[in-house]
């Protein structure tokens, strides 16, 4: 009797399964279901983005006014970035490192489960924030995804709607890093050292470091923002003896490091990804460590180079300029160790590693113009025009979404047990890669040609490459239809071929060498010990 | 009159070609202060490194694609440690940051120095035009708005669109060569970016504080730019345009600003009579108001009120006035206080409690908003 | 992590977190309308707390039964003290943010607001601190550090040492003299709130010191405000963990949730003395 009782009992805590239905997605606590939700969330996210990108780039395709009022043109620019950055890029990240970080160092699930799934649930409840936020009165915010006072304090209730949403977004947030902090140092098997753990792991953990250091920061700058708009307070009001420049540098304290959080867990799948394509082990792990670490420590101190042109004292500009390039160094390293990782391996190019090889093209090209902006006289020309626009879709797009792209194509096998369609795959990368550059590269032009962003209608020098970005815009735009339908494929319609435990010879991590394909649904329920 | 047609497609279609020939530039515009130069040329010097640096890094990287696939057997080794390139590898960019930024110092300094101008300037950001008021120097008290000229026709696509469309204003900034001229930035609203790519300046306008940048245009001519900071709706409605003119013409050219000030000067304590007030006020509310309340009155369902059929409109004039000179704290609407004269207050006022639909029938004079500025 | 062989305990699917996400969505909407004039959006707000308030009940109802079940060994227990380390170190960040701008007001903004440059929009500001800026004239007094202030210092410090004497019992296991020190904890905090009310009061109807009161004001208001809110959910979980141990719960050797309050405790605690000399004194 008691016996029975014993097993029931393991099976009620231990080994339970799913509810069935939708239910199984609303109350669960498993990594798994959990990364499926987010990475299906953030996807969709995406297409929302995209699609006001292409009504951006749409209106912009000639001179004049074509389609929308210059008000509607600035919600959706602003709403094109929030959305992309609050709405894909990072929750796409969280749900690699809910999918992987257990599985890599061989835990049994996150440290908190059911923390996890409400890290998740809050996020739907965001993007109906932003998104319903178009439909008040007076349409959504259109103060720019940096939303600067007072600017911002001028808004409808779509303001408000927005900064609840990123209230939400940032609880949600700092919850998940929480999670992925404990899990990574708590729940390592047996022998995983901290200097053992693959590199996704090491630059997630100090992602969820960033993103716990300044995601309540931005919380206290948009309550501030609240009560300046709403309940008389004057922090950003020189009546009151505020400054709306104060705002800048509070946003920017977490801005800067917003956008490392944004790339760093992507060096970290391509640094997966190409060992395991040029079957030979990372060059320089511990380096890479290393420059993981100063990128996050560098950018605590960068912050005001988004700021050179609000008038800072002299030496202000100097410190800042000097601390950005130094970030040059450690990337450097980083891009230099991927290099001689493929020096004489022996290399394949499957969709991961094609993807793989053009972050770093690519991601360089942006870490260039990045530094451009930070020499400070040459800012002074680019500081709010396209060339920016330009350097941060390099490191953003070709940058952060080509990264997650490498990892979904690297990982599919082992969430599905299938392979997804190669040839499909190397289509989707050669459509976004030329495509990308399409779209992208003849805005450096325009900002150097002093075309300010932001705006829905500009002079006719302008008018040339405007024309080929939007062009290579709708081009891109398809290309992650087609995306879609392979993402479908494998994942939905369960089509392709079975994917065995290992399919990628070079892949040592403990999810392929312990777990077989499709990886169970409990995985790591005893710890593999590592020697 | 087929003539007309012909004359006026053949321009369209030369400015189109023309414009067509502008469509493709791919630098920084000619620089004609020194400041602009020197950043003209830190940036080839950027472009210089990073294009050596690029193909190196990216030479080896396709070197290596090409050389070292497993498609053409190439076996993989297996060292993945080598602690001396790696510090080699550190240090190297290192001390090139550290060859550019010296230069770049350099060029801070001297873009950072505005003292002893010859000319002081101070320019106001406003929801969405500039104002410029000659402080110090020659010229001094002359003060005027500067508006985008550009037809709206233009801009819907009614017309067809000119050269320098949406870099044209009415009034330009004038200012002499070869003379520094120091620009004091602020704004009366949000925050808005004085940009002149020429002369390699640009620096935000704050409101509630002054910030400082400078300029000595080395060439005669027509300067444009654009604001450079979103600033709301009509953000890419604020271009800028400096004149840069001979010493002599500067000197005619304030002479000639003098006397239209002295023109254009109101008696306050004139009398006005319904039609002329109304008049006058039709002007000032097309310059100040329309971008928002629109020229029916109707305004932005959501965003900006209607005045036609406004209940303070049409109510108790002592709110309207208030309104009109303070703003309201916390919304687009200005306080016009600062910017517009007693007339032109009392004028916008009268119109727009006359007009549409709006009947008060009331004629506000100059003297009731001195007295309600106090 | 004695020993290594034990599972993890990994909860099954739980229906409570749904209700949070429910309740934050009404919470945002309500407030958004309520902040823009539809009056009855503040029901809305109400209910969104209720819901909340309803999740976090049954949410750490389970892991109070989890735990008095003996479900966690030392090994979640780690899990748990990592967790509540970071969370107070975001906590920490949050009001960084708000000291931050508190410094960059009085050490930046208002010194530029009087500077030689500023003359042209504000010719008759001068640079002090406190301030309510160039355009408020309204007159206000501060709010002065020796009196309430410095009672509510000691107010609290006294609790974080009756919360350490409570944690000595417990570890000992005087169960009386645990739950006596918690209620001294907790009366303490009460206490301290009643005072900071009484404090904000008197700084409305005798100092004219508002919310809108400039930078001064705001800085002040929302400082302060935050901490309260702080303290008032750290009294309510004091108050919670005081009705776990008089129901018996916490081990001698094991009782990280009556830790974890106290961390949270002494965090609040340090956040005042930051505010005291920031805020009220210098
Ligand atoms: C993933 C996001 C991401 C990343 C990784 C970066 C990386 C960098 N960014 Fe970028 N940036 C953004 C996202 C990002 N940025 C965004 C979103 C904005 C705009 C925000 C807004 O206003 O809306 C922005 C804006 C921005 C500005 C402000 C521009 C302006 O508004 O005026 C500046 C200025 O300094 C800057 C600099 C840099 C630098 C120096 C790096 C460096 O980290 C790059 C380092 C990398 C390399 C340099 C390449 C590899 C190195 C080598 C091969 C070694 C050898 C090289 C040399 C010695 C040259 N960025
Ligand atoms: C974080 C990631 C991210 C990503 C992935 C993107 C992706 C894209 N962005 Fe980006 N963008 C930002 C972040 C990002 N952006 C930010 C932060 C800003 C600044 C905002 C601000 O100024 O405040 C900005 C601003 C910005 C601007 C400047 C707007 C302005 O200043 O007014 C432009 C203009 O071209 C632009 C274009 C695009 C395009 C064409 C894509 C494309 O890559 C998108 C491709 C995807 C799709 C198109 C969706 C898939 C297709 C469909 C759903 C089917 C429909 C398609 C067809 C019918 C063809 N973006
Ligand atoms: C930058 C945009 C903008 C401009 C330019 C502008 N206004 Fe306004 N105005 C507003 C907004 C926004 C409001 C609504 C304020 C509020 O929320 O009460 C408003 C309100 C008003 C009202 C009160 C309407 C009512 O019924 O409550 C009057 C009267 C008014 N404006 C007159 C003017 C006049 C006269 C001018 C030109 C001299 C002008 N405005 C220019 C944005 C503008
Ligand atoms: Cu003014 Cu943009
Ligand atoms: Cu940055």
């Amino acid at each position: 009797m008691s016996a029975v009782i014993d097993s029931g009992h393991a099976h009620d805590e231990q080994a339970h399964g799913p509810y069935g239905g939708i239910m199984r997605w609303v109350t669960t606590t498993n990594h798994k279901d959990i990364g499926t939700l987010y990475l299906w969330f953030s996807f969709t996210m995406f297409l929302v983005g995209g699609v006001l990108a292409l009504a951006i780039r749409a209106e912009l395709f000639r001179p004049g006014l074509q389609f929308w009022h210059p008000e509607f043109f600035n919600q959706l620019t602003t709403m094109h970035g929030l959305i992309m950055v609050f709405g894909a890029i990072m929750p796409a990240f969280v749900g690699f490192a809910n999918w992987q970080v257990p599985m890599m160092i061989g835990a049994p699930d996150m440290a908190f489960a059911r923390l996890n799934n409400w890290s998740f649930w809050m996020l739907p409840v965001a993007a109906t924030l932003l998104v319903g936020s178009f439909f008040v009165p007076g349409g959504a915010t259109a103060a720019g995804w940096t939303i600067y006072a007072p600017l911002s304090t001028q808004m409808g209730p779509g303001m408000d709607l927005a900064i609840f949403a990123l209230h939400i977004m940032g609880a949600s947030s700092i919850m998940g890093s929480i999670n992925i902090i404990t899990t990574i140092l708590n729940m390592r098997a047996p022998g995983m050292t901290l200097i053992r753990m693959p590199l996704f792991v090491w630059t997630w953990l100090i992602t969820a470091y960033l993103l716990i250091a300044v995601m309540p920061v931005l919380a206290g700058a948009i309550t501030m923002l609240l009560t300046d708009r709403h309940f008389g307070t004057s922090f950003f009001n020189a009546a009151g003896g505020g400054d709306p420049v104060m705002f800048q540098h509070i946003f920017w304290f977490f801005g800067h490091p917003e956008v490392y959080i944004m790339i760093l867990p992507g060096f970290g799948i391509i640094s997966q990804v190409i060992p395991a394509f040029s079957r030979k082990p990372l060059f320089g792990y511990s380096s890479m460590v290393y420059a993981t670490a100063s990128i996050a420590v560098l950018s605590f101190i960068v912050w005001a180079h988004h700021m050179f042109t609000v008038g800072m004292p002299t030496a202000g500009i100097l410190f800042f300029m000097y601390a950005t390039v130094l970030i040059a160094v450690p990337t450097g390293v980083k891009v230099f160790n991927w290099l001689t990782t493929m020096w004489r391996g022996s290399m394949s190019f499957e969709t991961p590693m094609l993807f793989a090889v053009g972050f770093i093209f690519v991601f360089t090209m942006g870490g260039f113009t990045g530094l451009i902006l930070a020499i400070m006289p040459i800012d002074i020309q680019l500081q709010d025009t396209y060339y920016v626009v330009a350097h941060f879709h390099y490191v953003l797009v070709a940058g952060s979404l080509f990264s997650l792209f490498a990892g979904f194509y690297f990982w599919v096998p082992k969430w599905t047990g299938r392979m997804y369609d190669e040839k499909l795959g190397k289509w989707h990368f050669w459509l976004s890669m030329i495509f990308f550059n399409v779209t992208f590269f003849p805005m450096h032009f325009l900002g150097l040609a002093g075309m300010p962003r932001r705006i829905p209608d500009y002079a006719l020098q302008f008018a040339g490459f405007n024309e080929i970005a939007s062009i290579g815009a709708f081009g891109f735009g398809l290309s992650q239809i087609l995306f879609l339908w392979i993402a479908l494929k494998v994942t939905v319609l369960g089509q392709g071929e079975r994917a065995g435990q290992r399919p990628w010879d070079g892949a040592d991590t403990l999810e392929w060498t312990h777990l077989p394909s499709p990886a169970p649904y409990h995985s790591f329920h005893e710890q593999p010990v590592l020697g | 009159m087929t003539n007309r047609v012909v004359n006026a497609t053949g321009a369209a279609l030369l400015a189109l070609s023309g414009a067509a020939e502008a469509a493709y530039q791919w630098n920084l515009p000619t620089p004609v202060t020194r400041v602009a130069g020197e950043i003209y040329n830190l940036h080839l010097i950027m472009m210089g490194i990073i294009l050596v640096i690029f193909v190196g890094v990216f030479g080896v990287m396709f070197y290596s694609i090409y050389a070292h696939r497993k498609s053409v057997g190439h076996q993989a080794e297996n060292f993945h440690e080598n602690i001396t390139v790696e510090i080699i590898w550190a240090i190297i960019p290192f001390l090139i940051l550290i060859a550019v930024a010296w230069p770049a110092t350099k060029s801070i300094l001297n873009l950072k120095d505005t003292a002893s101008p010859d000319i002081t300037i101070k320019a106001t950001g406003y929801q969405w035009k500039w104002g410029y008021d000659y402080l110090k120097g020659e010229g001094e008290g002359i003060s005027f708005l500067s508006n985008l000229s550009t037809p709206q026709d233009q801009i819907t696509g009614n017309a067809p669109k000119g050269e320098h469309y949406l870099l044209e204003v009415d009034n330009p900034m004038v200012v002499p060569v070869g003379k520094k001229v120091r620009v004091l930035l602020t704004s009366n609203d949000v925050i808005h970016a004085w940009m002149v790519p020429a002369f390699g300046v640009k620096q935000d306008a704050i409101p509630g504080f002054v910030r400082d940048s400078w300029f000595r245009a080395d060439k005669v001519g027509i300067y444009r730019g654009q604001c450079a900071e979103l600033c709301g709706k009509d953000h890419g409605f604020m271009p800028i345009v400096v004149e840069v003119l001979p010493a002599e013409k500067y000197t005619a050219w304030v002479g000639e600003q003098r006397k239209k000030i002295a023109a254009a000067a109101d008696d306050p304590n004139r009398k006005w009579n319904l039609a002329d007030l109304k008049a006058r006020g039709e002007k000032v509310y097309a310059a100040n108001c329309v971008a928002c309340h629109q020229a029916n009155g109707q305004g932005v369902k959501g965003t900006f009120p209607a005045l036609d059929g406004s209940r303070l409109a049409n109510g108790p004039r002592g709110r309207h006035i208030e309104i009109v000179l303070n703003g309201k704290r916390g919304t687009a609407m200005a306080a016009f206080g600062k910017q517009l004269s007693d007339t032109d207050i009392a004028a916008v006022i009268t119109f727009t409690r006359n007009n549409w639909g709006n009947r008060t029938g009331e004629v506000i004079q100059p003297s009731e908003i001195r007295s309600a500025r106090k | 992590m004695s020993d290594r062989a034990q599972h993890y305990y990994v909860p099954r699917p739980s229906h409570w977190m749904i209700f949070g996400s429910v309740g934050l969505f009404c919470m945002a909407t309500g407030a958004a309308s309520w902040l823009n004039g539809w009056e009855p959006g503040r029901y809305i707000v109400l209910a969104g707390l209720a819901i909340l308030a309803f999740m976090m009940a049954r949410w750490f109802g389970d892991v109070i039964r989890e735990s008095e079940g003996g479900k966690y060994g030392r090994w979640e227990d780690v899990s748990f003290r990592w967790g509540m380390s970071w969370f107070i170190f975001s906590e920490v960040m949050f009001f960084a943010a708000f000291f931050g701008a508190l410094y960059y007001a009085r050490l930046l903004a208002v010194p530029d607001l009087g500077s030689i440059d500023n003359k042209l929009l504000w010719p008759d500001f001068a640079a002090q601190w406190p301030t309510a800026g160039p355009v408020f004239k309204d007159p206000f007094t501060p709010m002065a550090a020796w009196g309430i202030p410095a009672l509510n210092t000691l107010l609290l410090l006294s609790s974080g040492v009756t919360v350490t004497l409570a944690h000595w019992a417990l570890k000992e296991g005087k169960r009386a003299q645990l739950a006596l020190f918690m209620l001294f904890t907790v009366v303490l905090g009460v206490t301290f709130l009643c005072f900071q009310a009484y404090e904000y009061g008197h700084a409305y109807s005798d100092l004219n010191l508002k919310l809108s009161t400039g930078v001064y004001g705001s800085t002040f208001f929302m400082l302060t405000g935050f901490h309260g809110f702080h303290v008032t959910l750290g009294t309510i979980m004091l108050t919670v963990i005081l009705a776990r141990c008089l129901a018996g719960h916490f081990r001698p050797e094991n009782h990280f949730a009556f830790e974890a309050v106290a961390w949270y405790w002494h965090f609040v605690d340090v956040v005042w003395l930051g505010l005291f000399v920031f805020v009220y004194w210098l």
